[in-house]
């Protein structure tokens, strides 16, 4: 199990830094669909199958195929990418580098966090999911599948040719 | 550590990978002979007894054929694109149970590799990244039919997965699981799940065609507009993986139906019959295959039956049909167990 874990997290940190480091864009696409499945592979190791497989069908099999898509129609494979200035880069390291600071000073605490539930394996099965969002979560729960359906009709609405 | 269990899963996932392959192989020679009997034709009688040689000839000449990759391509996408069609349409069949368990020695082996909880989820799973297989391919061919190709098969896949999975919805509310042995143990003797489900089975069918890209729903390699689709510029035995994907899926997905419709490996009047458990469980599995045999044969007649769709008919058909259709079901399935199980 620790071999897999570390075997996943190498190839996931990999291909994330390859996602924003490659030039084609293509590419770059494909190296996050490659960390996405590796995190459903985080997830199963946590035994939240449920998740896991969410995680592949929503994000690898339906969102990325869309940014594929949009890669692909727009040939965006040519390298578009405009070269900074030096002025502008050293801004982006210093305030990239603050960010950092804040991150590790903000999940610092998180070891200190006492969780209000023991940690149960079972969370991530379908059944205690599903129990768990229906039963004690289920106001939460309703109001965002009812932000999702507004969404939808948003979209459908842009979608929609002028008349 | 139980080295039987793992000595016996990893056998029986070669003895089903090899069942896959050589009933994919031999459904090409199937498809054409199928094809000749309804075009009042001999079909391919030339290699062997009844020409049943013929896919092993077919498959050596894909081995030996010239292999070609434009110049013009991008070379790790156009040989990933392949690789990517076969391993997801392999790696399908882990969940599906083939049959019930076997007593050896006062052992219990099912003939399931992997029983899954959440087991129809991972089929889907599987199916919506063999999209990237078609996609990347026809990208990577830098050919615009090819590109067209793989844009009308993505979206046709992306389309119809969203129907399929609410007549799943459909499908759970009423057996109450994910996992495909229960399923298939909720069907025991004749309750199949199509006579309780009969529209959800036609929407299922319908859009389990249009998953594996075959006829009415071929677009994607339709010649008459866009030459051989996304595989154009593929030649060889990359060629001969998308082939192959195509009829691995048919088979797998006809094995799904048989699974989640069918019943499975059960068979009506199996607790009259009065036999011991290791034959009946024998007996179940070929009544499975007998099944599968039966969908195959039915993907096969309606391919050679129907002319292809028009592009828009085809979305029409999937959003606008299947979709509200599949919506309604759902409402009628949780309405009849909410007024008659809940009171």
């Amino acid at each position: 199990m620790v071999f897999l874990f570390y075997f996943l997290s190498a190839i996931m940190v990999i291909s994330a830094l390859l996602v924003v480091s490659t030039r084609s864009p293509i590419n770059s696409v494909i190296y996050l669909i490659v960390c996405f499945i590796t995190m459903a592979g985080h997830y199963i190791l946590l035994n939240a199958q449920f998740l896991a497989v969410v995680q592949i069908i929503v994000y690898t099999g339906a969102i990325m195929v869309l940014f594929l898509f949009v890669i692909m129609l727009l040939n965006l494979n040519k390298i578009t990418v405009p070269t900074k200035t030096s002025l502008t880069r050293i801004a982006a390291l210093i305030t990239g580098g603050l960010f950092f600071l804040v991150l590790i000073a903000a999940t610092r605490l998180t070891f200190e966090i006492h969780p209000r539930y023991a940690f149960d394996s079972k969370i991530g099965l379908v059944s205690e999911v599903g129990k768990t969002l229906f039963g004690e979560f289920l106001l939460p729960f309703e109001l965002s599948s009812v932000i999702f359906i507004s969404s939808m009709v948003g979209a459908v609405m842009f979608g929609k040719k002028d008349k | 550590m139980d080295w039987t269990l793992y000595i016996y899963k990893t056998i029986f996932l070669f003895i089903i990978f090899l069942i896959t392959l050589v009933i994919a192989m031999y459904s090409t020679y199937g498809e054409r002979k199928v094809a000749a009997f309804m075009q009042d034709r001999r079909g391919p009688n030339r290699a062997g007894l009844f020409g049943l040689l013929q896919p092993i000839a077919d498959g050596l000449k894909m081995f030996m054929k010239e292999e070609i990759i434009p110049l013009t391509a991008n070379r790790a996408l156009f040989i990933l694109g392949p690789s990517i069609a076969m391993t997801t349409a392999m790696l399908t069949g882990v969940v599906i149970p083939w049959g019930g368990t076997l007593t050896i020695g006062g052992r219990e082996f099912s003939m399931q590799i992997a029983d899954l909880n959440i087991g129809i989820l991972y089929v889907f799973a599987m199916v919506s990244i063999g999209v990237y297989g078609i996609m990347i391919g026809g990208w990577a061919s830098n050919n615009k039919y090819a590109l067209l190709g793989s844009i009308r098969a993505a979206s046709q896949m992306i389309s119809y997965e969203i129907a399929m999975g609410m007549t799943i919805v459909a499908l759970i509310l009423s057996t109450g699981t994910l996992s495909l042995h229960e399923i298939v143990e909720h069907q025991h003797g004749i309750h199949w799940n199509i006579f309780y489900q009969p529209l959800g089975f036609l929407i299922f069918i319908v859009c389990a065609f249009a998953e594996t890209n075959r006829a009415p729903f071929d677009l994607p390699e339709c010649e008459t507009e866009l030459i051989g689709g996304y595989h154009t510029e593929y030649s060889s035995m990359k060629l001969g993986f998308y082939l192959f994907a195509e009829y691995i899926n048919m088979f797998i997905s006809s094995a799904v139906i048989a699974t989640l419709y069918f019943g499975g490996f059960n068979m009506p009047f199996i607790d009259q019959l009065g036999l011991s458990p290791n034959l009946l469980t024998l007996l179940g599995s070929a009544f499975f295959f007998l099944k599968i045999f039966g969908l195959i044969f039915l993907f096969m007649w309606i391919r050679w039956t129907l002319p292809r769709f028009r592009y828009d008919q085809l979305m029409n058909l999937g959003w606008k049909k299947l979709m509200p259709l599949a919506i309604f079901n759902i409402l009628a399935t949780g309405a009849y167990y909410y007024f008659t199980e809940f009171n």
